[in-house]
């Protein structure tokens, strides 16, 4: 499966009845992408991470990963998932949890693998302790160990981090570094615009079933202008860009104005995501 | 490790883990003792009647109508246990999150299918056939009295609590758990009560139910399958005593054709066809 994507969605439509969740849509996550999908709620994003699992059927077009078809058992070999609403048998533990995935992922990692997983997501010491007794966030920790067995190529990762506190955040994004670091393609569907920013190579943003901006969160974040404080306050130039600051000081100082301070504007991914989303802007790179 | 093998390990362990086998197999043990003090109860009233209704032979009526009752409770509590192992596999599973992480895993939506119904007809066959073979050795050992056959009924039973099995996880693939479990015994009912007027029928002559009952049998073969092996209790007996089985609560029970075993096992299949079509096409 050399040189294919880790994941490619070609023209994905799919509609619940009269509703259109998915109205084509077409993305593709490299091998050892982090690629963050982004959209408001009920833009398709589940949807589309569900189709990649093959949970979901598409009413048109294909979903591919590593070239075998969404659903398919060479596909399920090749992704780990962790849903948004997961809920694990209270009764077992969280080795015993990890072992049943192992025998159905055709894991042979064995014991190894499963005190190795649940040490990365920091619940090394509670390998014993029945799923039913464990807080939110430690379930979706072990969720995460889950979707990792079997070193998968692929991870899918719907809201991974919703039930975390900041430090479990900052464990998920180290450690999804680390998967990228090993070459695992990582889609992550996620709410935290913050979160996405600070981790993924790319961004695709969804809306209303569409893929309406992609690319990275530097070229979503263009310049937003220059703001320059003078004597009389603060004046906005608001096509200006960095490279236009010289200039303008030199102007403002030769037209009598005093200068005390300079900023260039940038847009955040908040601002870009909140335009993507409103005004259905064009992919800067799809 | 097969993954069906595993699915079906798993169910089971949750039986034990959730303490279903513990609590089932005390209740049982309770039943048993109720019933082994029922049937002390109504030999010690025959012996004290004595046996001299011309023909019949009161231990023999009070026996079969006794397993008979047996079987009819033992049917009961093994679709409990069928339904409860199988009403909320899909849909009930799908709703609690709890299949998405599993349906990830390299295995097909029928290998799920075949093993919770594989582990669900292992555990309530085995569970009816159990038990009434130990009212059966109860009967035997306080009466004196042992059916004419054996493995029939126990097949019977066995086979009729699969295929509520089949039916409690095909109704779970576009029912919520609670729907299908009313679902499922609503048919249980439906199924019992057809027989029960097949049997009234029988004894009145009456073409009318006999049909009716036919009807039902073919559609809901447990019902069938639970009538062959309450025949096959007596299935040696005749004269008096057969007449007055007959005009008992548990009498009038026909033997059905061998066919009746064909299209239990073709029904089982037609029902996990249904069940697979349906949750191929469903979104999770």
């Amino acid at each position: 499966m050399g040189g294919q994507p880790a994941l490619a969605v070609r023209g994905l439509h799919k509609c619940y009845g009269s509703i259109a969740a998915l109205g084509g849509v077409d993305l593709e996550v490299g091998e050892g992408e982090l690629v963050g999908l982004l959209g408001p709620n009920g833009a398709g994003k589940s949807t589309l991470v569900k189709i990649a699992c093959g949970l979901v059927r598409p009413s048109a077009g294909t979903a591919t990963v590593r070239g075998a078809r969404a659903g398919s058992a060479d596909a399920q070999r090749s992704l780990g998932y962790l849903a948004e609403l997961f809920r694990f048998p209270d009764w077992c533990t969280a080795d015993e949890l990890l072992a049943l995935h192992q025998q159905l992922a055709g894991s042979d990692g064995g014991a190894a693998e499963r005190r190795d997983l649940l040490a990365r997501v920091g619940l090394a010491e509670v390998a014993a302790q029945r799923v039913g007794t464990m807080s939110k966030g430690m379930q979706q920790r072990l969720g995460l160990a889950q979707a990792l067995i079997g070193d998968p190529r692929l991870l899918l990762l719907d809201e991974p981090t919703s039930a975390l506190d900041p430090a479990g955040r900052r464990d998920v994004r180290a450690l999804l570094e680390g998967l990228r670091e090993r070459g695992v393609a990582v889609l992550l569907n996620s709410h935290l615009l913050s979160e996405v920013e600070l981790v993924c190579d790319r961004v695709a943003i969804i809306a209303r079933g569409e893929l309406v901006a992609a690319g990275t969160p530097a070229q979503l974040a263009h310049a937003g202008g220059v703001e320059v404080e003078t004597a009389a306050g603060p004046r906005v130039f608001a096509q200006a860009r960095r490279e236009d600051v010289p200039r303008i000081v030199r102007e403002l100082v030769a037209a009598g104005d005093d200068v005390y301070g300079v900023r260039v504007l940038t847009s955040t991914l908040e601002d870009a995501y909140l335009e993507a989303v409103d005004g259905a802007g064009p992919a800067v790179d799809a | 490790m097969n993954a069906g093998v595993v699915i079906a390990r798993f169910a089971l362990r949750e039986c034990v883990r959730r303490r279903v086998f513990l609590i089932v197999g005390v209740l049982t043990l309770a039943f048993l003792a109720l019933y082994g003090l029922g049937t002390w109860q109504v030999y010690r009233t025959i012996d004290e009647f004595g046996t001299g209704l011309a023909g019949v032979e009161p231990p023999t009526v009070a026996g079969a109508t006794l397993v008979g009752l047996a079987m009819f409770a033992t049917l009961f509590l093994g679709a409990v246990l069928a339904v409860f192992l199988t009403l909320g596999v899909v849909r009930g599973d799908a709703e609690r999150g709890l299949l998405q992480p599993v349906l990830v895993r390299p295995i097909s939506r029928a290998t799920l299918l075949v093993a919770r119904f594989a582990a669900a007809a292992a555990v309530s066959g085995a569970y009816v056939a159990a038990v009434a073979l130990a009212t059966m050795i109860l009967t035997w050992a306080i009466g004196g009295w042992w059916p004419d056959r054996v493995i029939t009924p126990l097949l019977g039973l066995a086979l009729g609590v699969a295929i509520i099995a089949a039916l409690s996880l095909a109704g779970s693939v576009a029912l919520a758990a609670t729907a299908n479990g009313i679902a499922i015994f609503m048919l249980f009912g439906a199924g019992l009560t057809a027989g029960l007027l097949g049997q009234v029928g029988e004894a009145l002559s009456s073409d009318t139910l006999q049909d009716v009952a036919r009807v039902a049998s073919w559609a809901l073969p447990f019902e069938a399958l639970y009538q062959v092996g309450l025949s096959q209790l007596t299935a040696d007996t005749v004269g008096f005593t057969r007449l007055a089985i007959d005009l008992g609560p548990f009498g009038g029970a026909e033997s059905a054709s061998p066919l009746l075993w064909v299209w239990a096992i073709v029904y089982l299949a037609l029902v996990g066809a249904a069940a697979f079509a349906g949750f191929r096409r469903r979104d999770l």
